[in-house]
């Protein structure tokens, strides 16, 4: 009787201090009284160098807390559902795509930054300036180079190219239903092909053989074979970016973006409608624009700073050039037509 | 006291335990639910859906490939179970170990590695893959009550000269019964509300209603189809728990439970055809492990423990704000915080369950029954929905919650409790309610009583049920990645990071950062299992 009584003070105490350790509740970092704490709300591929957001909290008195809400489609969606107690003070990464509704729902109040006349201002949706654009990432068809080398194929360069038989069975793409890269790729052929040409444009991929994957990561790491994944297919739907992750021992690379496909998305931060620290998250919308922000947006996030004058990382040249005629559709014509081609392309490429 | 003042002091005793279960159900799932739900009505537009041919396709492929999935793990499973529960052999408590590790693999990784070993699997691969999460879940629930069930009226059988099948079929399996249909029950659910299985093998040509519900609220924000979807699934759950509950029904006290009985032993005859059976099971269950384990050390140029190195760091240019470390440190305080929560309300509701079914009167059986009903009902509703349902509900609790780290918990408690309840209840209702009226004749108090004789039956089921909502508190995915900040996620959230970035580093990383999720849940589990050996005096793990 004695021991079990030993044991259960044991198994007792040995439960209050694992809860105790191992609980949530306790260790979350304060911060001092001068800094004040500026939610950034932001999708998930938000990452920005510790340093430079540590060194703007100590020219600012301001730290950024970063809440992470999904890709660009489900961030803005999410901000939409909260505009009347919004999760935070900014928010970046509604994208081309959603700025239409992001817009319409008045989720972000009027906001002009100093730093958007160094060039954000050339990518501008609203006359109001509700939002700022901070990067821009194109949506291009990636090709494996060394495969074409390898048999001695010319490699695809254009639209046309990729409904070319020589290429059958070698593209891999994404649904433009819950891949936003798959989405930016229907609306770049929409762009090209026109609204009555893009549904045969995408018959003939099928009858090509085009694969579709629901997501990016399915359809870069395991279908296309210029990734880690070596898969089977050498034409993937990536980003204008993805070659410079992609460098040989030579240092060279063994991708290639054709840039005669590409779509630009433009990435936006706008001040919160209904926030509590206007000032405060106007600041922030100032650094992101900032040059101390836009040069590490390359290597962080695999976008293009909206800033002019600001270097890419070296490589970038040779590897991963911004698309200089990249195709791209009014934020409101996308707005209208978004759920409409959506579905028509699920009938016709999908099930 | 009069027997009449007894009753009612007895109802007051159990209505209270009973509030906190209820509060946090209404709190953190009907009410949030309710509201997101609700906003799609305000919407319109929710009857032209219903009357869509096309969804009611997708309602049925949901059922179907569930149900398939459900009756593949628990013949899968079933073997396992005897394995653990009936088996004394080298190697019987790492396989307790082992068949848990599938499931608290992220279906990300589980997708791809499906894809790896079969390219274009189509349905049948979509079937396999959510089987393959889930027979940890009829094996362990299951074995728990196997180990405890009663063998002597099995060797009886066998002495009046029943051949082995028939005392197996007449004997021990209706014993099994309820843990078999609890086991079911669940594993229905978790298959028909599997998200990233389905998404990643079923491409754009297989849809589920729980994809679908996803891709209408998250991507295109159409409340008014989520919810007339989500109505669906909820008639579809509420249908399965039915056929469920009449299936525990017509079952009732079948199991009679012993504690302190050890009916493990060698195999004999044909007992071995039972064990290579469950081996195979075991193998199967390993091969997609062991092709993550060979992924988290090979590169193109040889192998190589860098993605293990890369652990210590953040990725490639800080893809995650914490290091392959911390987030394991993440993981393992939150699925602390959620085990314990999940336990106290889990057990406080199963008390109060079996209470209710034994109390007199048809009114106390049907507040029982629907309460067993509605406990489960998290498991069969969208995480999205849940999840979208607390941004518009949570900011009126004080604090904002929303944007609270211990929402992550709360939100995996959610998914632990039904499992602690359906682990916990049939083995508290199978004790013999003749030694706690004997305890009571001898005026023992109702703590008492459940302290002496409910406690020492039901432990090792507390353990195995605290051991197992741990493991799936590691390997939850679906509310977590919605709900985890980005400066403490989840292992399971950083790996799904990692993989959604271009780069060798940040693969293999990912690779090596399951690995170390799946060592960190054999660790837990062996140390829950060693714990519960302890304390429940008879082995629950024998190492």
């Amino acid at each position: 009787m004695k021991r079990r009584a030993v044991q259960t003070a044991v198994a007792l105490g040995t439960v209050t201090v694992l809860a105790g350790a191992c609980s949530l509740s306790g260790g979350s970092g304060q911060t001092g009284p001068q800094t004040a704490t500026v939610t950034l709300v932001t999708h998930n591929s938000w990452a920005a160098p510790q340093e430079v957001l540590d060194a703007f909290e100590k020219q600012s008195g301001i730290k950024i807390s970063v809440l992470k809400q999904g890709d660009a489609g489900a961030l803005t969606n999410k901000l939409v559902l909260t505009k009347a107690s919004p999760l935070g003070d900014v928010a970046y990464g509604v994208d081309s795509t959603f700025a239409s509704r992001a817009l319409s729902e008045g989720i972000f109040e009027p906001y002009t930054s100093p730093e958007a006349d160094r060039g954000p201002q050339r990518y501008a949706v609203d006359q109001e300036h509700r939002m700022s654009a901070v990067d821009v990432g194109d949506v291009c068809v990636n090709i494996d180079t060394g495969y074409f080398l390898a048999k001695g194929l010319p490699a695809p360069a254009s639209y046309a190219d990729l409904a070319d038989p020589k290429y059958k069975d070698l593209m891999v793409a994404e649904d433009p239903a819950t891949a936003s890269p798959g989405l930016a790729f229907l609306l770049g052929t929409i762009a090209h092909f026109g609204e009555d040409g893009w549904q045969a444009y995408w018959k003939k991929l099928k009858a090509n053989g085009l694969k579709v994957d629901s997501g990016w990561e399915e359809a870069y790491t395991k279908d296309f074979s210029g990734s880690s994944g070596k898969g089977p297919r050498p034409i993937v739907v990536s980003y204008a970016s993805s070659p410079a992750a992609e460098l040989g021992e030579d240092g060279k690379p063994r991708t290639k973006a054709l840039l005669d496909t590409c779509y630009r998305q433009v990435e936006y931060a706008g001040v919160l409608a209904g926030g509590k620290q206007v000032e405060r998250a106007r600041k922030v919308v100032d650094f992101l624009l900032s040059q101390q922000f836009q040069v590490t947006v390359a290597a962080n996030m695999y976008v293009y700073p909206a800033r002019q004058g600001v270097d890419l990382p070296a490589g970038w040249a040779q590897a991963a050039p911004l698309p200089q005629q990249p195709a791209q559709l009014p934020a409101d014509k996308v707005q209208a037509g978004r759920e409409k081609w959506i579905s028509e392309w699920r009938s016709l490429v999908g099930a | 006291m009069t027997p009449r003042a007894v009753l009612t002091a007895r109802g007051t005793g159990l209505a209270l335990l009973g509030v906190l279960p209820l509060a946090f159900l209404v709190v953190f799932f009907a009410w949030p639910v309710v509201a997101i739900v609700g906003r799609g009505f305000t919407a319109g537009g929710v009857g032209a859906v219903l009357g869509d041919a096309a969804t009611w396709r997708l309602a049925g492929f949901t059922v179907a490939s569930a149900a398939a999935s459900t009756v593949l793990a628990v013949l899968a499973g079933l073997p396992v179970a005897y394995l653990l529960a009936r088996v004394r052999l080298p190697g019987v408590g790492l396989v307790r170990t082992l068949v848990l590790v599938p499931f608290v693999l992220p279906t990300v990784v589980v997708g791809l590695a499906f894809r790896t070993i079969w390219p274009d699997g189509g349905v049948l691969s979509l079937v396999l893959a959510n089987a393959f999460f889930n027979v940890a879940v009829v094996a362990r629930t299951v074995g728990g009550l196997w180990s405890q069930v009663d063998t002597r009226a099995a060797e009886a059988a066998r002495a009046l000269g029943a051949s082995p099948w028939r005392a197996f079929r007449s004997v021990t399996l209706p014993a099994l019964a309820p843990a078999i249909s609890s086991a079911a029950a669940v594993v229905f659910l978790f298959c028909a509300t599997s998200f990233g299985v389905v998404l990643i093998l079923g491409g754009a040509r297989y849809r589920t209603l729980e994809t679908e519900i996803y891709l209408r609220t998250v991507d295109l924000l159409d409340l008014s189809g989520a919810a007339a979807l989500s109505l669906v699934q909820f008639a579809a759950v509420v249908a399965a728990l039915v056929v469920g509950a009449i299936a525990r029904r017509r079952r009732d006290g079948a199991a009679r439970v012993r504690s302190g009985v050890d009916g493990a032993r060698r195999p004999r005859g044909g007992e071995w055809w039972v064990v290579a059976a469950a081996v195979a099971v075991v193998g199967l269950l390993l091969t997609p492990i062991v092709s993550l384990l060979v992924a988290s050390v090979s590169t193109p140029d040889g192998w190589s423990l860098a993605g293990f190195r890369a652990l210590a760091g953040t990725g490639v240019r800080g893809t995650l704000q914490v290091t392959g470390w911390e987030a394991a440190s993440n993981s393992l305080r939150a699925a602390t915080d959620a085990t314990l929560l999940a336990m106290t309300i889990g057990v406080l509701a199963s008390v109060v369950l079996v209470a209710l079914r034994r109390a007199p009167g048809r009114l106390a059986r049907g507040m029982g029954e629907t309460m067993d009903a509605a406990l489960m009902l998290p498991l069969g509703v969208s995480a999205v929905t849940v999840g979208f349902g607390y941004l518009v509900t949570l900011d009126a609790l004080p604090g904002d919650l929303r944007t609270s780290p211990l929402l992550v918990p709360l939100a995996q408690a959610l998914v632990i409790i039904p499992l602690v309840v359906r682990m916990v209840l049939p083995v508290l209702r199978a004790v013999d309610v003749r030694l706690r009226q004997a305890a009571a004749t001898l005026g023992a108090s109702p703590g008492r009583v459940w302290r002496e004789i409910d406690l020492p039956l039901t432990l090792r089921s507390l353990v195995a049920a605290a051991g197992f909502g741990y493991v799936v508190a590691l390997g939850e995915f679906g509310a977590t990645s919605f709900l985890a900040r980005p400066d403490a996620p989840t292992l399971p959230v950083a790996i799904a990071g990692l993989l959604s970035r271009p780069g060798e580093l940040n693969n293999q990383m990912a690779y090596a950062a399951c690995a170390l999720l799946m060592v960190v849940t054999v660790l837990a589990v062996v140390l829950i299992d060693r714990f519960g050996a302890v304390r429940g005096r008879s082995a629950v793990g024998e190492f």
